[in-house]
């Protein structure tokens, strides 16, 4: 399961940085949500993967960190998207906003004419 | 103590959130309650700022001791909940951010406010999100802070809209989203590694920590490292400062000199809690960064042609010189880099707001031709009815001031006084004290390279800034060709010269001053006090 979700980030993460690095504006944003994809998943993954456990300590149970999944990465990862989410629709209004000031979908807003 | 009186530190958080969400209730239309909001909230802010500052000094004994607060919100005890830490170094960015913010609030009454929708609701969030990253204790909480500052500026920084407003904000927007998921992955590992996100509580676990979660944490650190030193602009990280910093309208750049000096505040506060920390925070990495950064800075400054763009590379510089002065690591220089960040932040907010109206000097039809052809667009996509005319606006109330001219030239020659660090003002007090600080460095011993490369830098800034600042003064005020004499309004000229009077009153009452940022300093030098402050129960140091 590690070896699955560390490729899943990793593939994330390198496909995420070379669509941030291309030069019109659609990629960039794609390479945003990717990498953001990546990110949620890493802050996730630092909680320690485990399955079929409570995120929620019952008051019957035994107080054994080991019987119980991490919740505060689960908090942290909810803060993380919400907040991504809308910095990426904000990205978007100015992306079409240059589009239609230049006419074009360069992140320079003119073509490159070498 | 008064019951009220301990909510205090979450009043320069709250107020402004509550203004903010009460101003999207209020009808674009209707400008005065809006505007009334506006001040009555800065105002709160400014006078609670104040209030904090008294508090943690010595004068008021017996509240605070050692001048830390801390508020857990929610009542929540600290590695558990979140908590708000006001520490002298905390209390006094609060106050400069809201000193700053007064005057910036007031010139944008002009007439900035009405180029676009929901500037003063935006002002405040602004506003929010700086106060919260000074005033938290949590690392995470100082992410979601660093955002809310980061999505209001992306706002504020396209306010009037037009091309290169737009095109600078893409730019602005993709690096500082890229940074933040940096952020993210930092607090993450030092999260994965120690198990809190309590600052006291990670720099109490932090000399505890073995094998490979301490090489874990140490790398989320040091990522963490590179999401401050992007917000801070410091080379190579900042190739998105000038264009942004020029594009944006007067009182937003303004406001935004304060901004990177967030970055600044967040690296040395890591640097002063954690013992031992690894690069970026200690080492010699962040001094040599931030030597390449005022290398930068004065190259920029040399080569910038508009005013606009020569202040942001000044901004650039400033940070350097910060950086550069922490990156020494001698306990000595904390005080004076403060002071030269106070003098620097209401110099360059002054500089930016006064070319505001210099810009009108050189054309007859000044940038309300750019403004008027992006504006009803704006208007019209939030329907909020006919854009005002800015040409009459422009025209009518408010009371002109006379002699325009001679005020320009002498805030000019003011502003650039304090960006050189020239006498007889606060800028010079402060290269002054930095530089004295350097000779101290030099005279305890050791062969000390960096710190005479830090005097050469110091001093090349200097020199670099009365140049530059020289010629395009000289260009502004004594070639006459085809200049206009602009009607100043009151509330535009007022608030330049009342950040002018602050730098000026700085330089009288330098002594009280220092006397404050040394026990700042001194605190910052102690995280022990910091640490127990927050975890009254916190694991004693191992002598």
């Amino acid at each position: 399961m590690e070896i699955v979700f560390a490729l899943a980030i990793g593939v994330l993460t390198a496909s995420g940085t070379w669509l941030l690095l291309r030069p019109r504006t659609f990629q960039v944003i794609m390479g945003l949500a990717l990498l953001s994809y990546a990110v949620n998943l890493f802050i996730f993954g630092m909680g320690r993967l485990v399955i079929d456990k409570p995120s929620i300590i019952g008051a019957d149970n035994a107080t054994d960190p080991a019987l119980y999944a991490d919740p505060v990465p689960q908090a942290l990862v909810l803060t993380a998207i919400v907040i991504g989410f809308g910095t990426t629709a904000l990205f978007l209004v100015v992306l079409l906003a240059l589009r239609g000031l230049t006419g074009t979908d360069h992140v320079d807003g003119h073509e490159d004419d070498a | 103590m008064n019951p009220w009186l301990q909510h205090l530190p979450s009043l320069p958080i709250v107020v402004p959130l509550a203004a903010g969400a009460a101003m999207l209730l209020v009808g674009e239309s209707r400008r005065a309650p809006r505007m009334v909001l506006a001040l009555v909230a800065t105002l709160v802010q400014l006078a609670a700022a104040i209030t904090l500052l008294c508090l943690t000094t010595d004068s008021v004994p017996g509240i605070w001791p050692e001048g830390i607060g801390v508020y857990a919100i929610g009542g929540w005890p600290a590695p558990f909940g979140i908590v708000l830490v006001v520490d002298r170094l905390s209390a006094l960015m609060i106050t400069l951010n809201a000193a700053l913010a007064l005057p910036v609030l007031v010139y944008s009454f002009a007439r900035w406010d009405r180029l676009g929708v929901h500037y003063h609701a935006l002002l405040q969030f602004l506003l929010m999100g700086l106060n919260g990253a000074f005033l938290t204790g949590d690392l995470f909480n100082l992410f979601v802070f660093f955002e809310v500052l980061l999505a209001a500026s992306y706002a504020l920084l396209v306010h009037g809209g037009g091309t290169p407003r737009v095109k600078a904000a893409l730019h602005f927007i993709v690096v500082n989203l890229a940074a933040s998921f940096a952020f993210l992955i930092g607090v993450a590992m030092i999260y994965g590694a120690v198990g809190t996100l309590n600052m006291a509580d990670i720099a109490d676990r932090w000399p505890a920590l073995q094998g490979g979660d301490r090489g874990i944490a140490e790398a989320g650190l040091a990522i963490l490292g590179i999401a401050f030193l992007v917000k801070a602009g410091s080379w190579p990280l900042n190739f998105w400062l000038p264009a942004a910093y020029a594009a944006a309208g007067a009182p937003v750049a303004a406001v935004f000199s304060i901004t990177t000096k967030v970055g600044v505040y967040a690296i040395l506060r890591m640097a002063s809690l954690l013992e031992d920390p690894v690069a970026p925070f200690g080492g010699p990495w962040l001094f040599y960064g931030a030597i390449a950064t005022m290398v930068f800075g004065i190259v920029g400054i040399l080569a910038a042609r508009q005013l606009p763009r020569l202040i942001a590379f000044t901004v650039i510089l400033s940070a350097g010189t910060l950086l550069a002065a922490i990156g020494l690591g001698a306990p000595g220089m904390i005080a004076p880099a403060l002071f030269y960040l106070l003098g620097s932040v209401l110099a360059t907010g002054a500089f930016f707001m006064l070319t505001g109206m210099t810009e009108r000097m050189r054309t007859a039809v000044p940038e309300t031709a750019d403004s008027a052809a992006a504006q009803p667009a704006t208007y019209e996509a939030f329907s909020v009815g006919e854009p005002p005319d800015l040409h009459a606006a422009d025209d009518e109330v408010g009371v002109a001031i006379p002699a325009a001219l001679a005020f320009l030239g002498l805030a000019f020659v003011c502003c650039a006084l304090l960006v050189t660090g020239l006498p007889p003002l606060a800028g010079f007090i402060a290269k002054l004290a930095l530089l004295s600080a350097t000779f101290d460095v030099l005279s305890v011993g050791g062969a000390h390279p960096r710190a005479w490369l830090l005097i050469g830098a110091l001093l090349a800034g200097g020199l670099a800034g009365l140049i530059a600042l020289s010629r395009i003064g000289m260009r502004l005020f004594w070639s006459v060709t085809g200049r206009t004499t602009p009607r100043l309004r009151i509330i535009e000229a007022g608030p330049v010269a009342f950040l002018v009077l602050l730098c000026i009153a700085l330089t009288v009452a330098a002594g009280p001053t220092m006397t404050y940022l040394d026990s700042a300093a001194r605190t910052l030098r102690e995280p022990q006090t910091y640490i127990r402050a927050v975890l009254p129960d916190a694991r004693q140091p191992v002598p």
